[in-house]
């Protein structure tokens, strides 16, 4: 680290920490409530724990996303943060409509929308929320001395993502209409825009884990953002096929959102051939880890389990089954989940002067993680499928379905509890580096 | 070999090409002679019944033309599969019930509420969903008690 500003990265991630614990806490709500244990649906019915669970999934990634720019932009562009003081109240703010917002699913205040149920008037303080970030991050690479493509695209993601949040804020009476421009947000977001967010952060940890030269990891960066909208954009046909609107999107969401898995794959290759190709100097060997680690399963949970289900002659079948959330938790945790965690451990050692580059714990936490989410994704394969065929093929009744796969609920509890104890221990990690220092900055 | 400039054209170009494609599409799709939602039925039944849909958030438990939480049960097609009587009685129930062993809400919704949600579920259930209507089957073809075992 050398400006003393990227310690407000520290508190981003610390946010991000804490969001994850509460994710975690209301998925095992979920977990319990499948199995038929639903002492709490009194306080926390299911809708409250899936809004609330997904709800800090995005929240803490968006949080760990605003940290990673705060880290890399006065890093690339060469200069402090344009201001410190309103990226705390940037911080703050963004901590108090979130807190809000998760108090308000306990007493029935939504907007029923999956992925958007925060409700309009705390929309508009996002809103402003993001503009402030927004310009904080213009405004230093506008002063700085260097401005570089991993910080253009950075920025350019995440301006994306704030563009891309306002068709979601348009109201309709059609339930088709509604959903169609829900799908602009979220799958412009998940597969479009968030990719350059990752790519960016990617690039970055690339150029500084590898040693590789930044205009080569660079234009590859292009290629895959490239790769990514190419596929990306018109793929959010994918969401229209059964949607009520007609028929063009099986065509062009089918054969475009087959090539998705592609800037997946070139993201994947990217990764692990300027990691062969470097000079492996670096001794912060966990990030590594995470860092290709994000690259290669981001291609297995987002292109090749998206694949599984995109084309329409299967997505017919498996529509609105638990084989999207197979999908769902494997894309999530891959692309975006562990380029945050990577980030987080790149950057602790920097911002708080603990070289804590390679340890049994911090390794375990990688692993433990990954296999108790791999254990998770294979329930929920297991769970979809057997659900696609017992109620789309058979036609049996929804919940005696349940009811038969309920074996699955308990493996997909085993995957989660592995997941959890390897979080645990990357909090514990988090929790010991102590706090960012001024005396770190200047080594 | 390409260039990092030749890259950033790819990107730029790929990403414009595309999204005026997507954006023409989306205006083709929406427009009045492809609907087939029947968008001149949404009457104001209809659109309060998508109001308290939401203000609920019915689809964080159900799904709906296939979006929403897979904790329960699959709605497009419940007027035709359960009848207006059954789904009304329960809408209004103001004590909870648990089919087959999941809990919903207890929302006691009042008679003009429970008819405008009817109304909303009722359009849901005419709109042209490409098959995917077909496949959320009304009627069980195979008999219940096999799944007993």
């Amino acid at each position: 680290m050398k400006y003393k500003s990227q310690k407000v990265a520290y508190w981003f991630f610390a946010l991000s920490m804490l969001l994850l614990v509460l994710q975690l806490t209301y998925g095992f709500i979920m977990g319990f409530a499948r199995l038929g244990y639903d002492g709490l649906h009194n306080i926390i019915p299911f809708n409250t724990a899936h809004t609330v669970h997904i709800n800090t999934l995005v929240v803490w990634l968006l949080s760990g996303f605003m940290g990673a720019a705060y880290y890399i932009i006065p890093e690339e562009s060469e200069s402090e943060l344009w201001s410190v003081k309103l990226a705390y109240v940037q911080l703050i703010s963004l901590a108090v409509v979130g807190v809000a917002a998760l108090l308000g699913y306990h007493f029935n205040i939504w907007e029923g929308r999956k992925f958007l149920e925060i409700p309009r008037e705390l929309d508009w303080l996002v809103a402003i929320n993001v503009i402030l970030f927004l310009v904080i991050l213009l405004m230093t690479i506008i002063k700085g001395k260097k401005k570089t493509t991993t910080s253009w695209v950075l920025f350019g993601g995440l301006l994306g993502a704030a563009l891309f949040y306002l068709p979601g804020m348009i109201s309709f009476d059609s339930q088709v209409l509604d959903s169609f421009f829900r799908w602009w947000v979220v799958h412009l977001w998940v597969e479009g825009v968030w990719e350059l967010i990752m790519g960016g952060i990617l690039s970055f940890l690339l150029i500084k884990l590898t040693g590789v030269d930044r205009e080569v990891i660079e234009k590859w960066l292009y290629v895959v953002i490239g790769l990514t909208f190419l596929s990306g954009i018109l793929g959010t046909g994918h969401h229209y096929y059964y949607i009520g609107v007609n028929k063009i999107w099986l065509i062009v969401g089918g054969i475009f959102s087959a090539m998705e898995p592609l800037a997946f794959l070139a993201m994947a290759l990217w990764a692990v051939n300027m990691y062969r190709k470097g000079e492996k100097k670096h001794p912060n060997t966990l990030a590594l880890y995470w860092t290709l680690g994000a690259a290669i399963v981001s291609f297995l949970g987002a292109g090749v389990l998206g694949l599984a289900h995109t084309l329409p002659q299967t997505n017919l079948y498996t529509h609105g089954t638990l084989v999207t959330a197979m999908h769902g938790h494997l894309a999530f945790w891959g692309a975006y989940a562990m380029i945050v965690l990577a980030m987080i451990t790149y950057a602790l050692p920097n911002l708080t002067g603990r070289k804590l580059y390679d340890h049994p714990r911090g390794r375990a936490a990688f692993w433990l993680s990954n296999i108790g989410m791999f254990t998770m994704v294979a329930a929920f394969a297991a769970a979809g499928v057997a659900q696609v065929y017992l109620e789309r093929i058979l036609g049996y009744e929804f919940g005696d379905v349940q009811n038969k796969i309920q074996v699955h609920f308990w493996v997909l509890i085993m995957g989660a509890t592995i997941l959890t104890t390897g979080l645990i221990l990357y909090i514990i990690d988090f929790i010991k580096y102590g706090l960012p220092n001024d005396e770190a900055v200047t080594k | 070999m390409l260039s990092k400039k030749q890259a950033k054209t790819f990107f730029i170009a790929g990403s414009l090409v595309t999204f005026f494609i997507f954006i023409g599409l989306t205006i083709f799709s929406l427009s009045k002679s492809q609907d087939q939602s029947n968008s001149d039925k949404i009457t104001e039944s209809v659109a309060h019944g998508k109001h308290l849909w939401e203000k609920n958030n019915c689809m964080g438990c159900h799904t709906l033309m296939g979006e929403g939480a897979y904790y329960a049960p699959e709605l497009t097609n419940v007027i035709k599969r359960r009848g207006e009587v059954y789904v009304k009685t329960l809408l209004k129930m103001k004590t909870p019930w648990a089919p087959r062993g999941r809990k919903m809400v207890a929302y006691g919704f009042s008679d003009e509420e429970a008819n405008d949600l009817i109304a909303f579920l009722k359009w849901v259930g005419e709109i042209n969903l490409n098959g995917f209507e077909k496949v959320d089957r009304t009627v069980s073809p195979l008999p219940k008690d096999k799944m007993k075992n």
